[in-house]
This record gives structure tokens, sequence and C-alpha cells, in this order.
């Protein structure tokens, strides 16, 4: 689905290395969490499969096929919902498709109303974004990446900025969003807990410039629960996990 | 809940027009310090060169310079936000021909056109394009990288991030700069007329000033006064109805 092959990239007003040969491969369907300390790099990886930034060296393919010259092929979602204030939910909704320009009017109506169902915010259409909750936001701004339907979904913290309680029931949400529509996601996250409960895998940042993702199996099926994170093999790898993470923290 | 708000405003500009009342009356010299009332009666007694030749004409001033202002200003903040040139260029310029009082050149400007409208115009036009200019650059500009970047994951071209992002953007921007600008564009017409004019507010108020008329060079101030509040509470109406996100981007 997505396959990285030595990719470097470097920030024009830096003068080390972000990525440096980086290669991994994720495959169709699966849901996989990148972690690493703050400022590591991991949005960078992101703004390069979404074409806000251009790697130096290497390729990035999406479906085997190199993602020069093609649109639409990833849906990018932000730590901040970046839903435009002066726009009601629906027509926030709308903008991606009015974008790509595929669908009439009609069909683009239908597919906000259905896709506001699937999210749990039925019937919030027309409602200004300032009216709804950090979560209820977060699930717009989740809708509004589905909308680009594309199969591979880039979410980068998107439930980093919402409170404790929220943040979990989020995190279930979002499971039952992933397994209903069997979509690829790319999920960033600093909490080893989040991307345990989440993810079939874990690629972990582990030294800077990023040469390599090291990557875990998560040792639970699906459908899971909160206590699968109780489970004794769960708890060694959080540990184990954190010690990672906690030893790159010390790099940057 | 609103309302109560100007209560203590309205309250106190009344007490002011009451001191002023007895003040005027104490001081007893009409022809340069007249009375609140006095000014009001005055201007009843004189509604009808007023109001059929004198406003039209400063009003005509004020919204050819104010349309001319816009339709410049929006080129230019577009301009500007399109070519980084034109921004490095123009931007710092702007900014610091701000600081210049504009108003002094104005008898400059009745030299070159005359008593033709165009001198009052050309006032009004340099006292407020600066800021129209300045202010919807600023708005364009307040479109955040992150929802720039969001519209380009879309897909999206130059003109689609104008249209869907940066103009709704910028439109709060547009209301703040025409209420900042309709006052100045009158005060500029009438400082025009005051300069040279045969009609307008400004030269009405100036040719009572000749006949010692005090009430007389007050009514069309009262006047002008009235109608710019009155023009910024209709613009700040519609931004009330079609802007209900400000500060929310
Ligand atoms: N536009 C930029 N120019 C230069 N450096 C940047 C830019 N954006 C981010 N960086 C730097 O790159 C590093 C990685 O940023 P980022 O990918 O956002 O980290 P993360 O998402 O892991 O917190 C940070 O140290 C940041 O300071
Ligand atoms: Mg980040």
């Amino acid at each position: 689905m997505l396959e990285f092959k030595d990719v470097s990239f470097k920030y024009d007003s830096d003068d080390y290395y972000m990525l440096e040969n980086l290669s991994f491969h994720i495959n169709k369907g699966e849901f996989v969490s990148v972690i690493g300390a703050s400022g590591c790099g991991k949005s960078t990886i992101f703004r390069l499969i979404c074409k806000l930034l251009e790697c130096e060296n290497g390729q990035i393919l999406v479906d085997n096929q190199s993602i020069d010259q093609r649109k639409g092929y990833c849906g990018y979602m932000p730590q901040k919902d970046l839903l435009f204030p002066w726009r009601t939910v629906g027509e926030n909704l709308k903008l991606p498709m009015q974008i790509q320009k595929t669908f009439t009017k009609e069909q683009m109506t239908e597919k906000v109303k259905s896709t506001l169902e699937k999210v749990g915010l039925s019937g919030l259409e027309n409602k200004k974004p300032s009216e709804l909750s950090g979560g209820m936001r977060q699930r717009a701004a989740f809708a509004r990446t589905l909308l680009t339907g594309s199969d591979l979904l880039l979410l980068d913290e998107p439930f980093s900025a919402l409170d404790f309680l929220t943040r979990i029931s989020m995190q279930e949400w979002l499971l039952e969003q992933w397994e209903r529509e069997h979509k690829t996601v790319l999920f960033i996250t600093h909490d080893v807990e989040e991307a345990l409960f989440l993810s079939g895998r874990v690629l972990v940042i582990e030294d800077l410039p990023i040469k390599k993702l090291v990557s875990f199996d998560v040792p639970c099926g699906y459908p899971r629960n909160r206590e699968s994170l109780t489970k004794p093999e769960m708890l060694s790898l959080r540990e184990q996990l954190i010690k990672m993470l906690r030893r790159e923290a010390n790099l940057i | 809940m609103r309302k109560n708000n100007n209560l203590p405003a309205l309250i106190f500009t009344f007490a002011l027009l009451i001191i002023w009342q007895f003040g005027a009356m104490k001081v007893n010299a009409a022809y340069i310090l007249p009375t609140p009332l006095q000014i009001i009666k005055r201007l009843w007694e004189l509604r009808e060169p007023l109001f059929t030749a004198h406003l039209p004409a400063t009003m005509t001033c004020t919204g050819i310079g104010l349309l001319i202002s816009i339709v410049l200003g929006v080129a230019l903040a577009i301009i500007m936000d399109m070519f980084p040139l034109a921004e490095k260029t123009l931007y710092p310029v702007m900014i610091a021909s701000q600081t210049i009082p504009t108003t002094a050149l104005a008898p400059l400007f009745v030299m070159w056109f005359g008593y033709t409208i165009w001198s009052k115009v050309l006032v009004t036009v340099l006292i407020t394009f600066f800021p129209i200019t300045v202010t919807l650059f600023d708005g364009l500009r307040s479109a955040k990288t992150d929802m720039i970047d969001l519209m380009h994951t879309f897909g999206a071209n130059d003109y689609e991030i104008f249209f869907k992002l940066k103009l709704p953007a910028a439109l709060p921007y547009f209301f703040s700069a025409m209420k900042m600008a309709i006052p100045m564009s009158i005060i500029g017409a009438a400082i025009g007329e005051w300069l040279g004019a045969t009609a307008g507010l400004g030269y009405f108020s100036r040719r009572m000033m000749t006949q010692l008329d005090g009430a007389g060079v007050f009514a069309p101030i009262v006047l002008l006064s009235a109608i710019a509040m009155i023009i910024v509470s209709i613009i700040s109406y519609l931004e009330k109805k079609l802007i209900t996100w400000r500060g929310d981007l």
C-alpha cells in the first residue's frame, strides 16, 4: 500500500538530514502507528507522503506507483481539525469533493449525510464548527478526511489536544471506523498506550536522523477493549517502547 | 444584554452635551460657541440647502473616492499576496506612508484640480487607500499555513485556495477596513471642500464661518458625523449578520 524506498530529506534551513535512506512498508488494510518523541520528524514523514515537502532522494510509492504527478491517493488529517469557521459542518465536509469535482451537488449532499451518520454526527450538517465540542470537531475532521475518498489515511496526532476521557472514547470510536471502512491507517502519536490500543503494528523512531523504523507487532487481535492493554505481553511491550522513546528523547 | 453595555457611554455623552449647553449659555457668544440646541435649530432652518445640495455633493465625493480606494486596495492587496516581490517592495512603503499627514497635502490637489470634485476625490482616495490595502492584505494573510497545506492535500490549485480560503478569511478584515475608511473618507471629502469647492458640507461650513454664524458652522459637521455613524452602524449590522466566526480562525 505505502512504501518508502531510500528516502532522504532535509529542511533547507537545516544543515543536518531529517531522514536518511529511510525504507519501510505498510500493507493494505493495516493500522500502523508511528511513535517518536516530539520534534523527531513524525509530521515530516507525513508531509513527505502528501507532497507538502519533496524528498531529496528516493521514492515514495502508494499502491506500487510513485506519488509524483498523482493526486487524491491519501487523506491527511492534521492535529488541529482546521474546520473552516465560515463553513457549516456539512460544507466543510464537502470541501475535498468540491475540489476533486467528481460528484454532483446532490451526490455530495448525500455523501455528507451518510458520512455524518457513520461518524456519529447525524443531523449536524447545518451547525457551525464553533457549536461543536472538541471531540465532535475531530470526528467532523475525520469525516472530511474519509470524504477525500482515499484508501490511505494519515492521522497526525488527531486526539492529542482532547481531554483524557474524550480521547479514550475517540480511540474506541476510531477503531470502529477503521474496522468498518477497511482503510489503511497510518497514525502518528507520542502516546505509547494510544499506539498499543489502536494499532496492529507500531513503528518506532529510534535514532536521528531517521534511518529506519523499528517495527513491533502488537500482540493482540481485534476487536479490542481497554482490558486488552493490561495483558502481560502488552505491558512488557509498553515498557520496552517507553524505554526506547526515552533514549531517543535524550538525542533531540 | 448587549444594549446595557452602551448605557454608561450614552449617559456620559448626554452629560457632556448638558455641560456644553450650560457652558455655552454662560459664555454667551453664539457666533463662536453655539449651544447644542442652537445647532440643532440651525440644522433645521438650513435643512433645504444642506440636504438637497450640499449633502449629496459631499456624499458623491465620498462615494467615488471610497469606490476607487476599494477597487485599488483590493487589487493591490491581491497582487501583494500573490507576488512576494510586490509585497517586499510595497508593503513597507505602505506602512511608512501612513505616518504622512495626507490631509496636509490637500491644498496641493486643489491647486492641481481646482474646484472640481476630483481634488476632493483625490484627498479621499489618498486618505483611505493605504489603510484599506494594508488591512485587506493582512486579511488575506490571516489564512493559516496549515489550512493552505490542507487545501493542497485535497489537490486544490491557487485559484481554489484563493476563493475558498483566503477570500473568506479576509472578509472580516474587509468589514474592519470599511468601518475605518468610511469616517476617514467623509473627513477627506469635507477637508477638500473646505479648501476649495462650490458645494458640499465642508464648503458650506466654511461659508458660514465667513458670516460668523457659529451654529451654521457646526450644523454641517453634526450632519456629517451623524451620516458617518449611521453608515458605520449599517456596516456593523451587516458584519454581525454575515460574520459569525470572527476570532475563530
Ligand atoms: N519548515 C521547517 N523548516 C525547518 N525545520 C523544520 C520545519 N518544520 C519542522 N522543522 C523541524 O523539524 C523537526 C521535526 O519536526 P516534525 O516533523 O514536526 O516533528 P514531530 O511531528 O515528530 O513532532 C523539528 O525539530 C522542527 O523544528
Ligand atoms: Mg507533529
